[in-house]
C-alpha cells in the first residue's frame, strides 16, 4: 500500500484535474470545504423544493374534475416526492442527515425554490405548473445532468425522464381548456398570467447580479449560466404558447431578427420578496410542512421503538 | 340499475371513497416514504374504482360515461360502506381504517376469485395483488403503533374502538349481495365475516392491540344513507363539473 499524506494545495490541484478530465467527485473523494457547502446548499435546496412543491399540486387531486387527470396528479406528484428522496440520498452523501436537512428547512437556515410560494387558484394551475414550473426545472437539470458531483449527476438523470412526462401532461391540461368553453379559456389563460414571471425567476439572478456563480462554474457544479438557461426556456415555451392561443403576459416581449425572443424586465423586487420569506403562500408552505413534520413525530418514534424492520 | 351493477357500484365507491380521504394525506405523511406508500394506495384505489365505473356505464349503456358516475351522481346514490368516510383524524385513524378495509378487501377478492361473472373475477384477480401489498403495509403499522410507545399503542387503541362499530357493515347482506350470492355472482359475506375476524385477531394479538368487545353497530352507506362527512367529500370531488357542466377537462 503506498500512502502519501498530500497537502491541501496539492489535493486541490488534484480534484480540479479531475473535475477538467470530466470526471466525477464522489462522496469518499477529497474536495473542498467550499465545494462541499455549496452542494450541501444546492442539493438540499432542491430536494426541499420538490417536497414543498407537492402542496400546491395537492391542493387539487380532491377536486381533479375526471378520474383521469386525478390519476395524473396524483402520479406526478408521487414522482415530485421520489424526487425529493433521491436528492436527500444525494444530499446526505455530504455527510450532513436528512434529519438536519429538515431541521434547517424548518428554522429557515435552507431555501426551497420561491416559485412555490405563489399560490394554485385554478385547475388551469396544474397545467401551468406542469408546463412552465417543470420545463423550467427540466432546463435547468438537463444541464445539472453533467454536473461534477457524481451522486447528484446520478440523481438528475432518473428525474430527467420523469420531468418531461410532468411537462407534457401539464401542457395537455392548457390545451385542452383552450379548446374547451370561455370559462376554461379564461382560466388557462390567468393561471398563464401568474405563473409565467415566477417561472422566469425559477433560473435566479441575472447573470451580472449572481453572486455564487464563480466558483461553482469553474468546478462544474453549474454547467450553465442563469441567463442563457432562462432564454432557452423562454424561446421553447412561447411558440408553445401561441400554437394553443395563449398570450404571454409581457408587453415588451420582442421577437428578435434571429427568431428568437427577448423578453421584458423581470420585476426582482417581486424576486427577493419571495426569497426573504414574504411572497403570498411562504408561511403557509412552510407550516404546512412543520406540521405534517411534527404531528409524524410520535409515529417516527413509535416505528423506531417497536424495533420492526422491513 | 340491476342488482350487479348495484353490486359493482358498492366495490367501487369504497375505493373511490378511501382514495379520496387518502389524497387529502398527500403531503402530510410523518416522514416521505410514507408519504409515497400512501400515494401508493390511493393510485391503486383509484385505479379499480375506475376500470368498475367504465365497466358500469358500458353495461348500462345508457350514454353515461365512467366519469358521469363519479361525478354526477347525487350522494344517497353512493354505496360505499361510512367507515371510508371517516376523516383523517391522525395517523392511528388513517392507519385502522385502512387496516380494516384491506383485510376486508384481502377477504374479499380472494372469494371474488370464483365469480361467475367474467369481469368480476378479472378484476379480483388483479386487485388480490395489490391488496395483499395493502394489507402487509397496514398490518406493519398496527405492529408498529401497537408495540412501539405507549402513546401510539393508545392512539391505535382509541382509533381501533372508535371504528370497530362501522366494521359490522362490511358484512351486512343487503338485497343486492343475496341476489349476487344466489347467482354465483357475488361472495358469501358471512364466511368474509369469519375469515376477516380471524385475520385482525391475529395481527392484533401480535400487536398488543384488543378487539372491542361492544357489539354497537352504525351502517346505512351501502343503502345511500351516510355520514355527514360524505355530502362534503362529493362537493369538493364534483366541485368543478358541477360548476361548469359544458366543460370537458
Ligand atoms: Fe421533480
Ligand atoms: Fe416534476
Amino acid at each position: 500500500m503506498n500512502i502519501t499524506a498530500l497537502s491541501k494545495e496539492e489535493l486541490l490541484v488534484e480534484f480540479e484535474a479531475k473535475i477538467n478530465a470530466e470526471q466525477k467527485i464522489e462522496p469518499l473523494d477529497w474536495m473542498p470545504d467550499e465545494y462541499r457547502n455549496h452542494l450541501i446548499r444546492q442539493i438540499s435546496q432542491h430536494a426541499h423544493s420538490e417536497i414543498i412543491g407537492m402542496q400546491p399540486e395537492g391542493n387539487w387531486i380532491t377536486r381533479a374534475p375526471s378520474l383521469r387527470s386525478k390519476k395524473i396528479l396524483l402520479a406526478k406528484i408521487q414522482d415530485e416526492a421520489g424526487h425529493g428522496l433521491y436528492l436527500y440520498s444525494a444530499a446526505e452523501t455530504l455527510g450532513v442527515t436528512r434529519e438536519q436537512y429538515i431541521q434547517w428547512l424548518h428554522e429557515g437556515k435552507a431555501k426551497y425554490s420561491s416559485v412555490f410560494n405563489s399560490p394554485a387558484l385554478n385547475w388551469a394551475d396544474m397545467g401551468a405548473i406542469g408546463w412552465l414550473v417543470d420545463g423550467a426545472a427540466i432546463t435547468n437539470q438537463v444541464s445539472l445532468q453533467k454536473t461534477s458531483y457524481g451522486p447528484y449527476a446520478r440523481a438528475m438523470v432518473r428525474i430527467c425522464k420523469e420531468e418531461s412526462f410532468h411537462q407534457r401532461q401539464g401542457y395537455e391540461i392548457m390545451w385542452k381548456m383552450m379548446e374547451g368553453t370561455k370559462d376554461q379559456q379564461e382560466m388557462a389563460q390567468d393561471a398563464l398570467n401568474r405563473w409565467w414571471w415566477p417561472s422566469l425567476m425559477m433560473f435566479g439572478p441575472h447573470d451580472s447580479d449572481s453572486p455564487r456563480t464563480g466558483n461553482a462554474m469553474r468546478w462544474k457544479i453549474k454547467r450553465e449560466t442563469n441567463d442563457y438557461l432562462r432564454e432557452k426556456f423562454i424561446n421553447k415555451t412561447i411558440p408553445q404558447a401561441e400554437l394553443i392561443g395563449l398570450k404571454i403576459p409581457d408587453n415588451n416581449l420582442v421577437l428578435l431578427e434571429d427568431g428568437t425572443y427577448k423578453s421584458g424586465d423581470i420585476n426582482w423586487d417581486d424576486f427577493w420578496k419571495n426569497v426573504n420569506g414574504n411572497g403570498p403562500c411562504n408561511e403557509q408552505r412552510l407550516a404546512h410542512h412543520i406540521k405534517a413534520h411534527t404531528e409524524g413525530a410520535w409515529v417516527r418514534e413509535s416505528a423506531f421503538v417497536s424495533g420492526f424492520q422491513k | 340499475m340491476e342488482a350487479k351493477l348495484k353490486y359493482y357500484l358498492q366495490i367501487a365507491d369504497n375505493a373511490l371513497i378511501l382514495s379520496h380521504r387518502l389524497s387529502e394525506y398527500c403531503s402530510k405523511g410523518p416522514f416521505l416514504e410514507e408519504d409515497l406508500a400512501n400515494t401508493n394506495v390511493a393510485l391503486d384505489l383509484i385505479g379499480l374504482a375506475e376500470s368498475m365505473y367504465i365497466e358500469v356505464a358500458r353495461q348500462e349503456n345508457e350514454g353515461r360515461t365512467g366519469d358521469d358516475i363519479v361525478y354526477r351522481r347525487k350522494e344517497t346514490d353512493f354505496l360505499n360502506v361510512i367507515l371510508v368516510e371517516m376523516p383523517n383524524d391522525d395517523f392511528a385513524h388513517i392507519m385502522v381504517r385502512q387496516f380494516f378495509t384491506d383485510v376486508f378487501h384481502q377477504q374479499f377478492f380472494s372469494e371474488l376469485r370464483n365469480s361467475k361473472d367474467e369481469f368480476l373475477m378479472g378484476i379480483a384477480h388483479k386487485s388480490i395483488k395489490e391488496v395483499l401489498y395493502h394489507l402487509k403495509r397496514s398490518s406493519e403499522w398496527m405492529f408498529r403503533l401497537g408495540k412501539g410507545t405507549v402513546e401510539a399503542q393508545e392512539k391505535a387503541q382509541v382509533a381501533i374502538n372508535k371504528y370497530w362499530k362501522y366494521t359490522h357493515e362490511f358484512f351486512l347482506e343487503n338485497d343486492t349481495d343475496s341476489e349476487m350470492l344466489k347467482a354465483g355472482i357475488g361472495v358469501d359475506l358471512s364466511l368474509i365475516k369469519k375469515n376477516w375476524l380471524a385475520k385482525v385477531e391475529e395481527i392484533f394479538t401480535m400487536s398488543n392491540l384488543t378487539i372491542p368487545t361492544n357489539d354497537f353497530t352504525i351502517e346505512g352507506g351501502k343503502q345511500g344513507y351516510h355520514s355527514e362527512n360524505l355530502g362534503y367529500i362529493l362537493t369538493e370531488m364534483q366541485f368543478l363539473p358541477s360548476k361548469y357542466p359544458d366543460a370537458i377537462w
